[in-house]
C-alpha cells in the first residue's frame, strides 16, 4: 500500500492504495466518482478522460499513485452552482450526445483541445478528438458543439 | 388528431435526458454499489473448439479474498439452456446452450469457469489459478466450409452444422429468367461486425434472501423480455425478479439479449445470498457479446435490356456462430421481405441456410437483416446499370413504385402504406449536385487521373415498427410485438408517462413528452417519462428494430387520448354540459359558445383526486393505459448519395461528400432524428470502409480489442448533409415511421457503390467490405492486369 494525497474536483483525499490501482478505478470505486466511465482496456476509447494538473489524460493509463500530490478534475467537477460550462451547454444544444457514455471523456478532451487551439477549424476539432470514440453520434454534432464553445470564448 | 398537434411535435426540443449525462450524475450499471457487494469474473476459452477434460478451481479458492469458484459442471444442474426465441423454420436445430460450457467449448470466449471475490482485481487475478485441461478439436471456422462434407461439427450430437433451411417465393422466377435479356449473378459478403456499444455489458444482482426476491440491474435493451426469460431459464418465479435497466450506454442490438452472464450472476447471487456484480472488459465484449451480419449472399437478378426488372433470386448462407442466441435464426429472415426493396418485379425467390461455426454467436446488429438485404439489392442494381449502360439513378427510377401507386404490395408480400421515392431522390440529387460530380468523374477518367471519383447511390426502404404480433407468430417467433404506455395525471396536474420501451440514447423521454404534451395540452416541462424498470413499467417489449416510436410512441399518443376522453366526462359533469358540447384546446375544456365556462385538465385532475363531485359511477382517475399492437409495419425510405475519391496508387478512399434525404414520416423532434441518422450513417460507413471481426486459422479473434477493431474516430468520417421529405405513415395516428436504423441500412451500399463506381474503368465489379486500402489497391491491380 502506498499513501497518496490527491485533490479531486476541489476536495483533497488521503488514501492508502495498492501500487497497481488505476486512477479510473480509484476515482470510481474508492471515491465513488462514477461520472467518468470505462469503455476499454487498451486506452483506445477515451471515455475515461479526466484532467490531471490541467491536462487531459486517459485515467485508465495512469496509476492512482502517479496522481499523488496532483489535482484531478472530472466531469463532475465542471459545473458550479448548477451553471454548466460552455462545452456542457453546447453539447446539450447541439445534441452532441445520445447514450452519453462517451460524453464525459469527450468534454474533457474538448477542453484540452480548446486550451491548445482556442479557435480550431472543424478539421482540427476532428483530429483533436481522435483518441475518443463515440459510437452514437457520428461526431458531426460533437464537432459543432466544440466549435460553438470556441466561439463563445471569443465573445465571453 | 387534436388541433394542438403542431405545438410540440415537430420542434427541435433540447433533450431532457442530457442534464445528468453531461454533469456525470449517471446511473450506469457498473456504478451500482451496495454493501457486501462481491465481484464475478469469468474464465473464457482460449480455443475455438475443444473438449473440456478437467476444470480445477481449488487453487483459485485458496487465494485470499476469493469467496467462491465454479465450473460449468458445478452450475449446470441449476440452470437451463439459454433461450432461443426464434426457430424460424420447421426442424430448426436448437443445440444446448449452457451459460457456462460443460463438456466442450465452442468458440474463443465461451465461458468455462467463474470466480467470485471481494473486489474486481482479486477476482480477475484468481482466474489465472484455475486449471483447465482441454483436448483441442477441429473447428468449423467459415460459413461455406462448415457445410462441406466431413466438416468438423460444432455440435456433434446434432450431426450437422446446418441450423435450418428457410424458403419463400412468389411469382415464377424460372419463367421470369427465361424472358430476361440479361441475368446477373453476384456473390456478396457481409463481414462479421462487432457492435461495440461504448458501455461494455454489466450486471448487478441484489438478492433479498428472506423473501426470495431479486433485483437484477443490467445494461440491457430489453428488461421486460429479460425478466420473462430469466424466470424460464432459472426457475425463479417471474414475480420474484425485478429487472432494472438504468442508464444504458448504447446497444445497437447487442444488448437485445438474454446473456449467460445475466443468468450466472443471478444464480450465483442466489446461491451465495450476496449481492454480486459482473462487469465486462472490452476484450471480453469483443469475444462474448454477440456479433452481427456474417453472411454469404448469392444474388441473381433478371431484367430486360431497357432495365425493367423481371425477377430476383436470393440465396443466403447465414452464420449463426456457435450457439443460437435469442433471435439468431430470425435475423436473416427479417431481411427476406426486403430484398425487392422499392422495386416492382414479377417474381422473387428467397432461400436461407443457417450455419453453425465455431465463432461468437451472431444476432441483431443495427438494422438486423435489413442492411444485408439493402446492401445486396442496391449493389446489384448498380451492377445492372453498368451492364446495360444506364445511369444507376435512372435504373432505379425506371423500376420503383411511384408515389401515386401506394399502398403497394410488393412481390415479397409487404404492403407499403405510403412513400415518395421521387421526391426524396430529386431533392438528394439537387443537394448533391449529381450532374456536376458526374462531369468531374468523366473528366478524371479522360485525364487518367490517379485519383478517381466515384458516385454511389442507395435508394432504400426498411420495415420499421417491429410489431404485428400476428406476423411475428406466423414467422414462428415466440413473443409478440405490442407495446404499452401508461399515463398518470397527478393531483397537481403534473404528468407521468411510463413506457414499456427501454431507451439507450434515443431520447424517448423528450420525444414522448412532446407527443403527450400536444394531446393533453400540458406544458412539455410538466411531463416526466419513466422507463426501464419492470416494477415501474409493468409490461413492455422494450427497444429494438426502430420500433420504439412507431409502437411505443404511438401507444403514448393513444393513452393520452384516453386520458382526454376520461377527463372530458369529468369536465362535462363539472361544467354541467354535454360532453359533445365541449371543445378541448390547449389543455382546457370549454363549453361551445360560452368561453368563460372552462375547466383545465389540471383542474379536472384535482377534481378526480378529491373526487368530491364526479359523475355517478365514475372511477376517480383519469389515468390511462394503452397497449398497442399495430396491424402492420411502417416503411421509411430515402436516398443516400456518396462521392468518394479513390487513390488508385495507394488504395486510400476518401469520402468527399455524403448527402441524404430521408423520409421517416412525421417527425417528432428533428434534432433527434438528425442525430439518429448521423450515428446510423457512421455505423454503415464503418461497415463499408473500416470494421471487420477477423479470426485466424485457429479460430482466435484477431480483432479482440479496440486497438485492432477499427471503430472510426472523428477524423475518419465526413460531414453529412441531411435533409428530409415528410410523407406521413397512414398506418398510425401519428404518421410516424421510425428512424433508428435508416442511416446504417442506407449508407453501406452508397459508399461501396461509390468505391466500385470509381474503379469500374479498371474492370472492377466488386470489392469486399471493408474496402480497406489494401483491398482497393489489389482490386485496381487485378483489374488492370485483367484488362491488359
Ligand atoms: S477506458 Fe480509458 S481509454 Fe478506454
Ligand atoms: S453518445 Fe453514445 S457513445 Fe457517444
Amino acid at each position: 500500500m502506498t499513501h497518496i494525497s490527491v485533490k479531486v474536483d476541489g476536495t483533497t483525499y488521503e488514501d492508502d492504495v495498492e501500487p497497481r490501482l488505476l486512477l479510473i478505478h480509484y476515482l470510481r470505486d474508492r471515491l465513488g466518482l462514477t461520472g467518468t466511465p470505462i469503455g476499454c482496456d487498451t486506452s483506445n476509447c477515451g471515455t475515461c478522460t479526466v484532467e490531471l494538473d490541467g491536462t487531459a489524460v486517459k485515467s485508465c493509463t495512469v496509476l492512482a499513485v502517479q496522481a499523488d500530490g496532483s489535482e484531478v478534475t472530472t466531469v463532475q467537477g465542471l459545473a458550479h452552482d448548477g451553471e454548466w460550462t460552455a462545452l456542457q451547454r453546447t453539447f446539450h444544444e447541439r445534441h452532441a450526445l445520445q447514450c452519453g457514455y462517451c460524453t464525459p471523456g469527450m468534454i474533457m478532451a474538448a477542453r484540452d483541445l480548446l486550451r491548445e487551439h482556442p479557435h480550431p477549424t472543424p478539421d482540427e476539432v476532428r483530429h483533436g478528438l481522435e483518441g475518443n470514440i463515440c459510437r452514437c453520434t457520428g461526431y458531426q454534432n460533437i464537432v459543432r458543439a466544440v466549435l460553438d464553445a470556441s466561439e463563445e470564448e471569443v465573445t465571453a | 388528431m387534436s388541433e394542438t398537434v403542431e405545438r410540440e411535435v415537430g420542434r427541435a426540443r433540447y433533450r431532457k435526458e442530457d442534464a445528468h449525462l453531461i454533469t456525470g450524475q449517471t446511473n450506469w450499471t457498473d456504478n451500482i454499489s451496495v454493501t457486501g457487494l462481491l465481484h464475478l469474473a469469468i474464465l473464457r476459452s482460449p480455443m475455438a473448439h475443444a473438449r473440456i477434460d478437467r476444470v480445477d478451481v481449488s487453487a483459485a479458492l485458496e487465494r485470499p479474498g476469493v469467496i467462491a469458484a465454479f465450473s460449468g459442471r458445478d452450475v449446470a444442474q441449476e440452470m437451463g439452456s439459454l433461450p432461443c426465441a426464434w426457430p424460424v423454420a420447421e426442424g430448426t436445430v436448437v443445440p444446448d446452450h449452457p451459460p457456462i460450457a460443460v463438456d466442450e467449448v465452442r468458440h474463443a470466449g465461451d465461458p468455462v469457469a467463474v470466480v467470485v471475490a471481494r473486489d474486481r482485481y482479486t477476482a480477475a487475478d484468481a482466474l489465472e489459478a484455475i486449471e483447465v485441461d482441454y483436448t483441442p478439436l477441429p473447428a468449423a471456422l467459415d460459413i461455406e466450409g462448415a457445410l462441406a462434407d466431413g466438416a468438423p461439427l460444432v455440435h456433434s450430437d446434432k450431426g450437422t452444422n446446418r441450423c435450418y433451411d428457410y424458403r419463400t417465393s412468389d411469382g415464377d422466377y424460372a419463367a421470369a429468367k427465361a424472358k430476361a435479356d440479361i441475368v446477373l449473378t453476384r456473390r456478396y459478403h457481409q463481414q462479421r461486425l462487432i457492435p461495440t456499444a461504448m458501455e461494455p455489458r454489466a450486471v448487478v444482482v441484489t438478492p433479498l434472501a428472506a423473501s426470495g426476491d431479486f433485483t437484477l440491474y443490467s445494461s440491457t435493451q430489453v428488461p421486460h423480455v429479460l425478466r420473462v426469460l430469466l424466470a424460464v431459464t432459472t426457475g425463479i418465479p417471474e414475480n420474484k425478479i425485478r429487472v432494472v435497466a438504468p442508464d444504458v450506454g448504447g446497444g445497437f442490438g447487442s444488448k437485445l439479449q438474454v446473456y449467460g452472464e445475466e443468468v450466472i450472476t443471478l444464480m450465483l447471487a442466489k446461491r451465495l445470498g450476496r449481492p454480486l456484480k459482473w462487469t465486462e472488459t472490452r476484450s471480453e465484449a469483443n469475444v462474448a457479446t454477440h456479433h452481427g451480419r456474417s453472411q454469404v449472399q448469392d444474388i441473381e437478378i433478371a431484367a430486360r435490356s431497357d432495365g425493367t426488372l423481371l425477377g430476383l433470386k436470393v440465396s443466403l448462407l447465414a452464420d449463426m456462430g456457435a450457439y443460437l442466441m435469442l433471435l439468431s435464426p430470425g435475423i436473416p429472415i427479417l431481411g427476406a421481405s426486403m430484398y425487392p426493396a422499392i422495386y416492382k418485379m414479377g417474381a422473387y425467390e428467397f432461400s436461407c441456410t443457417g450455419v453453425f461455426t465455431n465463432r461468437t454467436p451472431i444476432d441483431a446488429y443495427r438494422g438486423a437483416g435489413r442492411p444485408e438485404a439493402t446492401y445486396a439489392i442496391e449493389r446489384i442494381m448498380d451492377d445492372l446499370a453498368a451492364e446495360i449502360g444506364m445511369d444507376p439513378v435512372d435504373l432505379r427510377r425506371h423500376n420503383w413504385i411511384r408515389h401515386d401507386e401506394f399502398p403497394y404490395t410488393t412481390i415479397a408480400g409487404l404492403t407499403y402504406d405510403s412513400g415518395n421515392y421521387e421526391a426524396a431522390t430529386d431533392k438528394a440529387l439537387a443537394l448533391f449536385d449529381y450532374d456536376k460530380l458526374r462531369a468531374e468523374q468523366a473528366d478524371r477518367v479522360e485525364h487518367a487521373d490517379t485519383v478517381r471519383l466515384g458516385i454511389g447511390v442507395s435508394t432504400y426502404t426498411e420495415m420499421c415498427g417491429l410489431a404485428p404480433s400476428r406476423w411475428l407468430g406466423e414467422m414462428n417467433y415466440a413473443a409478440g410485438g405490442w407495446e404499452a404506455a401508461n399515463i398518470r395525471v397527478l393531483p397537481t396536474g403534473k404528468v407521468e408517462i411510463i413506457t414499456g420501451t427501454s431507451p439507450h440514447g434515443q431520447g424517448h423521454v423528450t420525444s414522448w413528452s412532446q407527443i403527450a404534451a400536444d394531446v393533453l395540452g400540458v406544458p412539455f416541462d410538466d411531463i416526466e417519462v419513466m422507463h426501464g424498470d419492470t416494477v415501474l413499467a409493468s409490461h413492455g417489449l422494450d427497444t429494438y428494430g426502430s420500433r420504439s416510436l412507431v409502437v411505443g410512441g404511438v401507444a403514448v399518443h393513444e393513452a393520452a387520448r384516453k386520458v382526454v376522453d376520461k377527463a372530458r366526462k369529468v369536465a362535462a359533469h363539472l361544467l354541467e354540459a354535454n360532453e359533445a358540447d365541449l371543445d378541448f384546446k390547449d389543455g382546457a375544456f370549454t363549453v361551445k359558445g360560452s368561453p368563460e365556462a372552462t375547466k383545465t385538465i389540471q383542474e379536472v385532475a384535482f377534481a378526480t383526486f378529491s373526487s368530491h363531485d364526479l359523475p355517478d359511477g365514475m372511477e376517480p382517475s383519469i389515468n390511462a393505459e394503452h397497449v398497442l399492437d399495430p396491424d402492420t409495419f411502417s416503411f421509411p425510405h430515402g436516398t443516400h448519395l456518396c462521392a468518394v475519391e479513390v487513390d488508385t496508387e495507394t488504395g486510400a478512399v476518401h469520402i468527399r461528400s455524403y448527402v441524404c434525404v430521408d423520409d421517416v414520416g412525421k417527425v417528432i423532434n428533428p434534432m433527434i432524428v438528425e442525430g439518429q441518422l448521423h450515428g446510423g450513417i457512421a455505423q454503415g460507413i464503418a461497415q463499408a470502409l473500416y470494421e471487420e471481426a477477423v479470426y485466424d486459422e485457429e479460430g482466435n479473434l484477431v480483432t479482440g480489442t479496440l486497438a485492432d477493431y477499427l471503430v472510426p474516430g472523428a477524423p475518419d468520417l465526413p460531414e453529412f448533409v441531411t435533409d428530409r421529405t415528410e410523407t406521413p405513415a397512414t398506418s398510425n395516428p401519428l404518421g410516424v415511421k421510425g428512424v433508428g436504423e435508416a442511416g446504417t441500412i442506407a449508407s453501406t451500399p452508397a459508399v461501396v457503390n461509390a468505391v466500385v463506381d470509381a474503379l469500374r474503368p479498371f474492370g472492377v465489379q466488386d470489392i469486399r467490405m471493408p474496402c480497406t486500402p489494401e483491398r482497393v489497391w489489389q482490386a485496381v491491380r487485378s483489374g488492370k492486369e485483367a484488362s491488359a
